[in-house]
């Protein structure tokens, strides 16, 4: 993978040698399985077209007419018609910029939904979801969770079930961030059109990882953040909003936007209805070559990819006797996130020895979905997750399930986990 | 940007389109040149609007391809002359 710099994997190589660890893996190469959460090492392309705006431009975005400042609001757009090329978004302008997909989430909701709305959501959804929306009930706001099969999978039918004269929004996750099931989008999405729902897509998981088209699924709001596998930095998300739902949609936050500046009042217009204050420029270049990064690989080829490295994870797991494997247990049915634990130890335990003999990097807990894992059963101690990237490569994943293998093993012995 | 002339001695030989926003003008602003239609980023002058932003400044003669090229895909503001 030429395109791929490992200067930052080099570097925490040598201050892991440096270390104190005696029982450093030959080659003492750090295996990062924490994709899931923010994907790295990132494509050489995101921190150059960082360092590049710092370094060449580094002005402000559509505030002066001067040439940096252009040059700026230039970057700003190539990235939103990065994601909106590879989300099927027809007018980039309906892409707006946040810091993450939590904001974009609280964006959709907070705007939405009002006192009297009733809401459906599925009982995999993150936090991101579920904190805004238990803020809403509290105002009056009514929320259906639909259960899950322990799997994580939905059933659709039921969300039509669900459907009432109130209901005013729809929000899933496309892909749970703690098994990785992936919901029946496009089934929902006709379901969400076909009775005049709202229909808003957290797509934090899978923006970059598996194909998504907004209007083949009906999507109204999609909710993307750009540290996981748009391959951008921390600090970089959006939502699309469909055209018309402007009307309805309500600013977080309101403020200076460089247009209308004649006027007290928050502009009507995309993106900047929705893009208060000078936004994260040097982020969105990374986030612009990030996607770039991810068109050229091409999406069918990323997710081809990790979804042989996820069955062979599956698989391989599958075999280590004490191990229980959470999910679909099905590669085609998932994205590239993997949960178990080891009967007889605790997640972080794992987690740690994981860590400190094998230099294996993942998270263990209840990875800011309590709802998921009582879904899956796992609550409240949660599992350890895996989630291997594009750039994994697959003798890292042998080397992962060696690791396991030889952790479970020892519980299976009856040696004490040394914590 | 800011050593441009601004055409308050030339004829009235140019046309301006302002935009809502920044990036619609970048947005019609990518159509002229993938239309290669002679265009210039300016400043949007003052006695238009007190907006800070940009706009494209093109000759009043390219009028109708301009129009043909971003009619419908970006929405204008205003159009004068110069
Ligand atoms: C399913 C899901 N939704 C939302 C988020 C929130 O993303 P961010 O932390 O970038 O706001 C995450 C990841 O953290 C996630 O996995």
């Amino acid at each position: 993978m030429g395109l791929i710099d490992n200067e930052g994997l080099q570097w925490s190589n040598l201050s892991r040698k440096q270390g104190s660890n005696p029982n450093a893996m030959k080659g003492s190469r750090v295996i990062y399985l924490d994709n899931a959460a923010t994907s790295w090492p990132k494509p050489r392309e995101t921190w150059r077209a960082m360092e590049n705006f710092m370094r060449h431009i580094g002005a402000n975005p559509g505030r002066s007419g001067h040439r940096l400042s252009i040059e700026a609001a230039r970057i700003v757009l190539e990235a939103r018609m990065a994601v909106a090329e590879l989300l099927g978004i027809e007018d980039p302008l309906r892409v707006v910029f946040s810091r993450n997909a939590t904001e974009a989430l609280n964006l959709a909701i907070n705007g939405i939904l009002r006192p009297g709305d009733h809401v459906i959501i599925s009982s995999m959804e993150h936090n991101s979801v579920m904190r805004p929306l238990r803020a809403l009930e509290k105002r009056g706001v009514e929320i259906k969770v639909l259960a899950c099969s322990p799997e994580g999978e939905l059933n659709p039918q039921e969300v039509e079930q669900a459907i009432r004269g109130n209901t005013r929004l729809i929000v899933m996750n496309h892909a749970s961030n703690v098994v990785g099931t992936l919901i029946p989008l496009a089934k929902v999405g006709e379901t969400a059109c076909r009775n005049g729902v709202i229909f808003c897509v957290d797509a934090a998981q899978t923006a970059g990882a598996y194909p998504i088209d907004v209007e083949d699924m009906k999507i109204d709001l999609l909710a993307f953040t750009g540290h996981k596998s748009l391959y951008g930095p921390q600090g970089t998300g959006g939502l699309y909003i469909r055209e018309g739902l402007e009307g309805v949609l309500e600013p977080l936050m309101r403020g200076g936007t460089g247009s209308r500046s004649e006027f007290q009042e928050q502009p009507d217009f995309l993106p900047d209805r929705y893009e208060s204050g000078t936004p994260n420029t040097v982020g969105l270049a990374g986030l612009s070559a990030g996607v770039r990064f991810v068109l050229s690989q091409r999406i069918v080829q990323i997710r081809a990819n990790e979804e042989a490295k996820t069955q062979l994870l599956i698989g391989g797991l599958e075999s280590i006797s004490g191990v229980v494997l959470y999910g679909s247990r099905d590669a085609r049915k998932q994205i590239a996130v993997v949960s178990f634990n080891i009967a007889g130890l605790t997640p972080s335990e794992v987690v740690m020895e994981l860590e400190e003999e094998f230099q294996i990097l993942c998270r263990p807990g209840l990875h800011c979905a309590p709802a998921a894992h009582q879904t899956i059963g796992s609550f409240p101690q949660g599992t350890v997750r895996l989630s291997p990237g594009y750039l994994t490569t697959e003798e890292e994943i042998h080397v992962i399930l060696e690791a396991v293998g030889k952790i479970a093993a020892r519980v299976t012995e009856g040696g004490v986990a040394h914590v | 940007m800011s050593g441009e002339k601004f055409p308050g001695g030339q004829k009235a030989s140019y046309r301006v389109v302002l935009f809502y926003s920044t990036s619609g003008t970048l947005v019609a602003e990518k159509i002229l040149k993938r239309e290669r239609i002679e265009y210039k980023l300016i400043p949007v002058p003052r006695h238009l609007s007190s907006d800070c932003g940009i706009c494209l400044r093109f000759l009043r003669e390219d009028e109708g391809r301009v129009m043909e090229a971003i009619g419908g895909k970006v929405e204008i503001q205003d159009i004068h002359s110069l």
